[in-house]
C-alpha cells in the first residue's frame, strides 16, 4: 500500500501486464546466487536477462533447503562455498538493478537467514538492493504476517505459495496474502522432479487456482521443456524455471542464454 | 537453604504449538495439510480410549513396560562419599530394542495406521529411533524407509544392519554433513513428496507442531511411571530429575510428569564434544542462537548469517544443532537448567556406572551420568534424591568405545584400527 516509489513497486504488475498484452505468459526463470561464486554469477545472471526473462527469481543459498531438489541443493553448496550471504546476494541484486532497470527481482530463499536480523532492517537492506518481491518456502500464512507487511510497506510484494495438497480453505488464505502473484506449485515434490503438463488433475488444479486469485497466477516446479512451456502458457500468467536454468548454467552463459531464449519463445501464445 | 527456589512456570502449548516464542510450524505448503491433519487428529486420538488402550497393551506386552527403577547406591557413594545423594536409575535401556525411542515409534505407527497411511519414513542419527522405527513397523507389517547420514551409516554399521533385518529400507544420504541434519532433510523431502500416504515418525520433541508436543506425550509415560515408582519407593518426590538432551524426548518424557511439582528441580545436559569453544560440539543451549529450522522456531547452532552449523558429540544420538522448543521455553522461564559435558566425561561416567552398578549406558545417557557433578553442585552440604533418566544401553556403542577406552580390547579381538597402527601402542 505504502509506496515510496511507483516504478519500484510495479514493476512486478508492469511486466505481467505487458506479458498479457503481447499474448505472453511471463518467464520467471530461478538461479541460485553465488552459484558458483559472486563474479560468475553475476555474469550468468545477466546472461539469463538477456536471453529474456521476465522476472528473475534469485535463490538466497541455505545450508539446508529441504523444499529443493538436488539440482538447487547443490547450487546452494556451491555457492556458499564461495562465502555468499545475505549481504552479498543484495549487492549482486544492486548490481543487476543497476544493469536491468524494469527487471522485476523476486527473492526466493529460507526464513532463517532472512529473520537473523530484525525485520525492519532486512525490509531496508531489500528496498535498498531494489527488490520487487518476496517468496519465503516456509514461511507459511501463520508466520508470515510481520515480514510480509514489513516488506509491504517497503513497496515489496508478497509471493504466495499453493500446493496441489492445500485445501481450498488454506489457499482463499494464501491468495489473500499474495501481492506479488501466487505461485502455484506444479507438482506435490521437490523442485526438478518430472512434471506431466497433460495430467487432468493440473489443469482442474491450475483452473481452480486462476479462478480464485486476485493476483497474476505463476506455475512452477518440474518444467524443463520448451514443450511444457507451450503447453501451460494459455493457462496461466507466468512460468516458473529453476532447477533447468541452473543446470544449463553449469555449461555456459551461452547455453543458459540460449535456454532462456528458447523458453521465453515458448511462452507466446496462440500456436 | 533448604529447598531451591522455582518459578512456577508449567509450559503450556497454545495456538499452533507455541512453547512462548519456541514452536510453531514452519513449513512449506506442501507439507501443510498434512501437519495441520496430525494436529487436528492426534488429540483425538489421543484421547480416544480405544487408541490408549492398544498403545499401552503394546507398551505392556512388547515393549516391556513398566521399567524398572534401579537404585544406584555404589554410583551415588562413588560421586561424593560423604552426604551420598539418593540416586535412582530409570531403566528405558531394559525396553525392546534399547532405548526410550519405541515409545514414541509405537505410538506414532498406531497414529499412522489410524490416519490410513501405508507407508512410514524416518531420519536417524544414531540409530537407535531407526531401529525402533523399523521394529515398530514390523510390528505392524508397514513399509519403512529409514534416511540416515553416511557418516552415520558408517559409524552406526550394526544398526544398519539391524534395520534392514528388520525388513527397513536404509537411505544413506551423502548431502551436506552426510549426519542427522542431513538426514531430517531428506526424509523431509521425501514426505514433500509422499504426504498423501506416508507419515514421517520424527524421532524426537522437535520439528514443526505437533510433533514437539506430540512426541512429548508419547514419551511422557517414562515420567508418569518413574514418578509413581518414585512415590512408591521413597514416599516422595525427588529433588531432582535428570536427563541428557540432544532433541530432547527422553528429557522431555521424563520432566513432563514433573514440570507441575514446583519443588522438582529439572536438569537437562547437552553434549559440549570437544569443548564449547571449538567447533566441535552439540551445546545448543550454550551457544545457539534463535532460529527458524526443521519446521520450528527453537534454539540452533548457526553462523551469524544464519546457516546451520554442524554439531560433534562422540554420541550420534546427541549429535544434532537444534533442540526441540519446549527446552528452549523450559530454560528462558527458569523451569529447566542445562548443563554440558565432554566426550571425555561422557566415557569416563560410561566406565564408573559399568564398574559401579553393572549397567553399561548409551553415550548419550552417559552425558546425564556424567553430569550429576553439576546437580550435586546445586545441592551443598545436602543429600538430595535424584532421579535419572536412563535413556538407553550402550551396546550400540561398543566399536565407539573400544577405539577410545579400550584399545586392548581391539588387539585382543583382532580389530585393525582404520589408522592401520601395528599394534606398538597399549602394551
Amino acid at each position: 500500500m505504502a509506496t515510496n516509489d511507483a516504478s519500484t513497486t510495479n514493476r512486478l504488475a508492469v511486466t505481467f501486464a505487458s506479458c498479457q498484452t503481447a499474448n505472453r505468459a511471463a518467464l520467471i526463470g530461478y538461479l541460485t546466487a553465488f552459484d558458483p561464486d559472486e563474479e560468475q554469477s553475476f555474469e550468468r545472471l545477466c546472461a539469463a536477462c538477456e536471453g529474456g526473462l521476465d522476472v528473475l527469481e534469485l535463490g538466497v543459498p541455505f545450508s539446508d533447503p529441504t523444499a529443493d531438489g538436488p539440482v538447487i541443493q547443490e547450487a546452494m553448496v556451491r555457492a556458499l562455498q564461495s562465502g555468499a550471504t545475505l549481504d552479498g546476494v543484495l549487492r549482486l541484486a544492486g548490481r543487476l538493478r543497476d544493469r536491468f532497470a524494469d527487471l522485476p527481482i523476486v527473492l526466493f530463499g529460507y526464513a532463517n537467514p532472512l529473520l537473523r536480523r530484525p525485520i525492519a532492517t532486512v525490509v531496508e537492506l531489500l528496498e535498498n538492493a531494489g527488490i520487487d518481491g518476496l517468496l519465503v518456502v516456509d514461511l507459511p500464512p501463520e508466520h508470515n504476517v510481520e515480514l510480509r507487511q514489513a516488506a509491504a510497506a517497503r513497496g515489496i510484494s508478497w509471493v504466495g505459495l499453493c500446493a496441489p495438497t492445500t485445501p481450498p480453505a488454506r489457499a482463499a488464505r494464501v491468495m489473500a496474502d499474495a501481492t506479488g502473484f501466487v505461485y502455484g506449485v506444479s507438482l506435490t515434490g521437490v523442485t526438478g522432479s518430472a512434471l506431466d503438463t497433460n495430467s487432468p488433475e493440473l489443469r482442474t488444479y491450475i483452473d481452480g487456482l486462476c479462478t480464485h486469485a486476485q493476483t497474476p497466477v505463476a506455475i512452477g516446479f518440474g518444467i524443463k521443456h520448451a514443450e511444457q512451456v507451450r503447453a501451460l502458457a494459455p493457462m496461466v500468467d507466468g512460468i516458473v524455471v529453476g532447477s533447468e536454468l541452473v543446470r544449463a548454467s553449469l555449461r555456459s552463459s551461452d547455453d543458459l542464454r540460449a535456454k532462456v531464449r528458447e523458453l521465453a519463445n515458448a511462452c507466446r501464445r496462440g500456436d | 537453604m533448604n529447598q531451591p527456589s522455582k518459578p512456577p512456570l508449567p509450559p503450556s502449548p497454545q495456538m499452533l504449538g507455541s512453547f512462548g516464542e519456541f514452536g510453531g510450524r514452519y513449513v512449506s505448503e506442501t507439507l501443510m495439510p498434512a501437519v495441520e491433519q496430525l494436529a487436528e487428529q492426534w488429540p483425538l486420538a489421543w484421547q480416544d480410549p480405544e487408541f490408549l488402550r492398544e498403545y499401552n497393551d503394546i507398551l505392556r506386552d512388547y515393549v516391556g513396560r513398566p521399567s524398572a527403577l534401579t537404585e544406584a547406591p555404589r554410583l551415588a557413594k562413588a560421586l561424593r562419599a560423604s552426604d551420598p545423594p539418593r540416586i535412582f536409575l530409570k531403566r528405558e535401556d531394559l525396553n525392546h530394542t534399547g532405548a526410550h525411542k519405541i515409545n514414541n515409534c509405537i505410538g506414532q505407527v498406531l497414529l499412522a495406521r489410524r490416519l490410513g497411511k501405508t507407508r512410514i519414513i524416518a531420519e536417524t542419527g544414531a540409530g537407535q529411533h531407526g531401529v525402533a522405527t523399523a521394529t515398530a513397523c514390523a510390528y505392524f507389517g508397514m513399509p519403512c524407509v529409514v534416511y540416515m547420514g553416511a557418516e552415520d551409516v558408517a559409524r552406526q554399521s550394526l544398526n544398519v544392519v539391524r534395520m534392514r533385518l528388520l525388513g527397513a529400507e536404509v537411505v544413506p544420504v551423502h548431502s551436506g554433513s552426510a549426519t542427522l541434519k542431513d538426514a531430517i532433510n531428506a526424509a523431509l523431502r521425501d514426505w514433500v513428496a509422499s504426504v498423501r500416504d506416508t507419515h514421517y515418525v520424527i524421532g524426537s520433541v522437535m520439528g514443526p507442531d505437533p510433533y514437539p508436543l506430540m512426541v512429548r506425550e508419547l514419551q511422557r509415560v517414562i515420567g508418569d511411571e518413574a514418578r509413581a515408582q518414585m512415590l512408591k519407593r521413597t514416599g516422595k518426590l525427588p529433588d531432582t530429575v535428570v536427563a541428557c538432551v540432544g532433541g530432547g524426548s527422553n528429557a522431555m518424557g521424563i520432566f513432563a510428569a514433573f514440570v507441575e511439582d514446583t519443588s522438582v528441580d529439572l536438569v537437562g545436559i547437552e553434549a559440549t564434544g570437544e569443548g564449547v569453544e571449538t567447533a566441535r560440539h552439540a551445546a545448543t543451549m550454550a551457544r545457539g542462537k534463535l532460529g527458524i529450522y526443521h519446521g520450528m522456531r527453537s534454539l540452533v547452532l548457526q553462523t551469524d548469517d544464519g546457516q546451520l552449523q554442524e554439531a560433534h558429540s562422540i554420541s550420534a544420538g546427541l549429535d544434532y544443532p537444534g533442540i526441540g522448543p519446549e527446552h528452549a521455553h523450559l530454560r528462558e522461564t527458569g523451569r529447566a537448567k542445562y548443563f554440558g559435558v565432554s566426550d571425555t566425561e561422557a566415557l569416563e561416567a560410561m566406565q564408573l556406572l559399568a564398574q559401579t552398578e553393572g549397567i553399561i549406558p548409551a553415550l548419550e545417557s552417559a552425558h546425564a551420568i556424567a553430569g550429576l557433578k553439576h546437580v550435586l553442585a546445586l545441592y551443598p552440604g545436602q543429600a538430595p534424591v535424584i532421579l535419572l533418566n536412563l535413556s538407553g544401553r550402550g551396546d550400540k556403542d561398543m566399536h565407539t568405545v573400544m577405539g577410545h577406552l579400550d584399545p586392548d580390547a581391539l588387539e585382543m579381538i583382532g580389530v585393525r584400527e582404520a589408522s592401520g597402527k601395528k599394534g606398538t601402542d597399549g602394551h
